[in-house]
């Protein structure tokens, strides 16, 4: 019964899901088989419970963000080839990832939550795109990679900025 | 007493009975024991009604018991040299960290031994592990003389920020002092357990945590008796020590003299007043202070609280880096904190509270004292995993609190399991061989954030043996990373080609051994006085007894489900098998029948977790798409 991820959770297997629900089952799930409640039990049973425990604590990572979802969902299609430094042949995209990343280097404060939002804007929309690329009949695989990529880019560019913003803080 | 509990087949041994079970504290400046009775939780005095002992342990002469708590405190001035004082920041270091910590500390050490630095005392050479364990020893002695009976298991809190050696070390004490650990418990997670159960809060809660030695914060959710760690951040080597010394080492420079001026009994007078001084500014606005070489004093003054609040106001903003940490981590803003709680002796002084409060912009609880909450929230935690409580009202999930990764070529650090990773935790990774016929491999593990081995914390080195020897590169070895609930890794390999599980030998960077803890267990005083076989004997029939009433527990809920007449059959046989066995007085038959009893066992443990899955899930259909 738990031979995805989805499954697990008694989810379908899809881009679009409610967190919250998720959360609610992963709770249930952990409090059935989590190690604390094996302290008393034999060695083999403790055992067999942290492998399980790490099962849905590895389930839920995939399913809990929609960078993660998309790469799962992926995967689970047999489209999974998305490595990090994979060409990208999206010109467009790279000159705006190249200004962003210029951008942010000589940001001020004020600057910096403005990239921000930016930031957070084009993330948003990337999420849109997949949600619509995953819900079609036909999904168009590798248009979704290249989305998917795209998103993981831009997750890496919103962490540099948060650093950048703790660095500007004088921390 | 054991006899009693041998019962018929399916007739479930009683389960109702109180487990005695407590929550330790154990602390750098001092440590405490609480238990819950009646359903309440609290703090343990001792026969004097003092609830804290100080963390000091005082060797006095070969082969007699050091002593321990308020003797040993009273003593530290007279008799540095012997008085081990502050031992958690030595847990789990090295004899390089040694060196480090070693100008602030009036200890002498022997670093002959770069994994397991000694002390050098009256009572002969002990490592941090076997001091801890003297502290532990005392609390047990407390607890079972007030409880009137043994303690079944303990829940001990760490450092959110403790690395894999420190917590390793840490129960490597524990067993040492003769107590089965129930778990490792983060002191915020006990904190916020602690006051989560007086107000049912919901929602994110901060817990900032600053103690004698060590700073955590953590961010928790909670939410109807999850308590879910987000993030957590700190530093283990800052807490209200460092506004000792801050102070300490003004007050020098006011009277115009050098540390090395004075002798280990001046430095340890000077910390100490100090720290009455810092005590005396959470409530007046000035102190008169003085310095005093011998019985003289070379400097006399006046310190405001303005002034010490300078001098400290660079920690506190050593403490609020992790804070920012914390909330990118579980990407969090501050608004999205609904409490922030505080713990530690350190968290009284009035500017603490209020650069917490700064920070985020809400008044913090202080309610319960900082000084006894984590051990009251282990203390809930031992009761819950000792089965006196159904365990479907509380359970904690930590995090990873350091990332883990792999030496490389040149090196480098390849992640394997990141920080904040919810525990328990598996990741495999596989390894191939470069050369023809190898067939053995090493793996570097450390434990840090930074790109380079050797900025990190060195974990281990694992030896992986008896590859079958192939071509370079056939071999396939898939490395299994496991970190448990206590956030202690361990190791295993497989060579999928042969499906030959490979030898693993360990060899922690700090630490012991395996097999030392046995030998310091035999060395060490208390023990020769008792028959090792006898305990030996004893702490098998627990062991044993344990596994009955596991096995008759499971049986009688679903052993008719579950299991064909046949395959029950087989479980009962080991089961009586088992039962025989502990009326005899042979540990190693006893061992051997509990693994025979696991082993017919297997398929039914399997079944009983998949069936939980089930359970848990029922009433949720899969909404077929």
């Amino acid at each position: 019964m738990n031979d995805n991820d989805f499954a697990l959770f008694g989810l379908p297997v899809a881009f679009t899901l409610d967190v919250a629900v998720l959360t609610t089952r992963y709770r249930e799930l952990q409090r059935a088989v989590h190690p604390d409640r094996f302290v008393q039990a034999g060695e083999a049973e403790r055992l067999l419970a942290v492998r399980q425990a790490a099962r849905i604590n590895d389930a839920y990572q995939h399913l809990k963000t929609p960078l993660a979802r998309a790469q799962y969902l992926l995967t689970l299609h047999g489209h999974g080839l998305v490595v990090e430094n994979s060409t990208l042949k999206d010109p467009e995209f790279l000159l705006e990832q190249m200004e962003l990343r210029e951008a942010l280097s000589e940001a001020d404060s004020a600057a910096l939550t403005e990239l921000q939002s930016q930031i957070d804007a084009r993330v948003l929309a990337l999420v849109k795109a997949l949600e619509l690329g995953f819900t079609v009949a036909q999904p168009d695989w590798p248009q979704l990679q290249v989305t998917v990529l795209k998103l993981q880019f831009m997750h890496k560019l919103r962490n540099e900025a948060e650093l950048r913003a703790e660095r500007l803080l004088g921390m | 007493m054991a006899l009693l509990q041998i019962s018929e087949p399916g007739e479930s041994t009683a389960p109702h009975q109180h487990r005695l079970a407590a929550g330790i504290d154990l602390g750098t400046t001092h440590s405490l024991i609480a238990t819950v009775r009646s359903g309440v939780a609290e703090t343990l005095p001792d026969a004097q009604g003092r609830h804290l002992l100080p963390s000091v342990v005082r060797y006095t002469a070969p082969n007699s018991a050091p002593d321990v708590g308020w003797e040993a405190l009273a003593q530290a001035t007279e008799d540095p040299h012997n008085t081990i004082a502050s031992v958690k920041r030595l847990m789990g270091r090295g004899s390089d960290d040694v060196r480090a910590l070693q100008a602030r500390m009036p200890y002498e050490f022997n670093l002959s031994n770069i994994r397991m630095p000694t002390l050098r005392t009256a009572g002969g050479e002990f490592s941090a592990i076997e001091v801890s364990a003297e502290i532990l020893k005392t609390l047990r002695v407390r607890a079972e003389q007030t409880l009137g009976g043994e303690l079944t298991g303990v829940v001990i809190t760490v450092p959110a920020y403790f690395d894999d050696a420190q917590r390793q070390a840490t129960k490597d004490a524990a067993k040492l002092a003769g107590l089965k650990v129930f778990r490792l418990l983060n002191e915020p997670t006990a904190a916020a357990v602690a006051y989560g159960l007086d107000s049912g809060t919901e929602g994110v809660v901060a817990v900032y945590d600053l103690g004698g030695g060590t700073f955590d914060i953590s961010l928790l959710r909670l939410n109807r008796g999850v308590f879910e760690v987000l993030a957590t951040a700190g530093d283990t080597a800052l807490g209200g020590d460092d506004m000792d010394h801050a102070l300490a080492d003004y007050l020098l420079q006011q009277a115009g003299i050098n540390r090395s001026d004075m002798d280990a009994k001046d430095s340890r007078r000077l910390l100490r007043d100090a720290r009455t001084y810092k005590e005396r500014l959470s409530d007046a606005s000035s102190v008169a202070v003085e310095v005093c070489i011998g019985a003289r004093a070379v400097y006399q003054g006046e310190l405001t609280r303005a002034q010490f609040e300078a001098l400290i106001e660079p920690l506190l903003q050593r403490t609020l880096l992790p804070c920012r940490r914390v909330l990118r981590d579980a990407d969090m803003a501050v608004e999205d904190i609904v409490q922030v709680v505080m713990v530690g002796g350190a968290t009284r002084t009035p500017r603490v509270r209020s650069a917490v409060e700064q920070f985020f912009a809400r008044p913090p609880l202080v309610d319960i004292d900082p000084d006894k909450v984590v051990a009251i929230g282990a203390a809930v935690q031992a009761n819950t995993l000792a089965g006196n409580k159904s365990g479907d009202e509380l359970l904690l999930l930590d995090v990873l609190p350091l990332s883990l990764g792999l030496e490389t070529m040149g090196g480098l650090v390849e992640q394997i399991i990141p920080r904040n990773t919810t525990l328990p935790v598996t990741r495999g990774q596989e390894f191939t061989t470069f050369k023809d016929g190898q067939t053995a491999m090493a793996l570097h593990v450390v434990q840090g954030e930074r790109d380079l081995v050797a900025d990190c914390r060195s974990l281990a080195r694992f030896e992986l043996r008896g590859i079958m020897p192939m071509v370079a590169g056939m071999a396939r070895v898939l490395v299994t990373f496991q970190v448990d609930a206590d956030g202690l890794l361990n190791v295993s390999a497989r060579e999928q080609f042969s499906g030959v599980a490979t030898d693993i030998v360990v060899k922690p960077s700090y630490g012991l051994k395996e097999g030392e803890i046995e030998r310091m267990l035999r060395d060490s005083f208390e023990y020769a006085q008792v028959d090792v076989l006898q305990r030996r004997l004893r702490e098998q029939q627990v062991e044993t007894d344990r596994e009955i009433a596991a096995v008759e527990a499971a049986l009688a809920v679903d052993g008719d489900q579950l299991l064909s007449s046949q395959e029950r059959a087989g479980i009962e046989t080991a089961l009586a098998a088992l039962k025989q066995a502990r009326t005899g007085d042979d540990p190693i038959a006893m061992q051997d029948a509990v693994k025979a009893m696991e082993r017919a066992a297997t398929d039914y443990v399997a079944r009983r977790m998949n069936s939980n899955i089930r359970k848990a899930m029922a009433g949720h259909k899969i909404d077929e798409f």
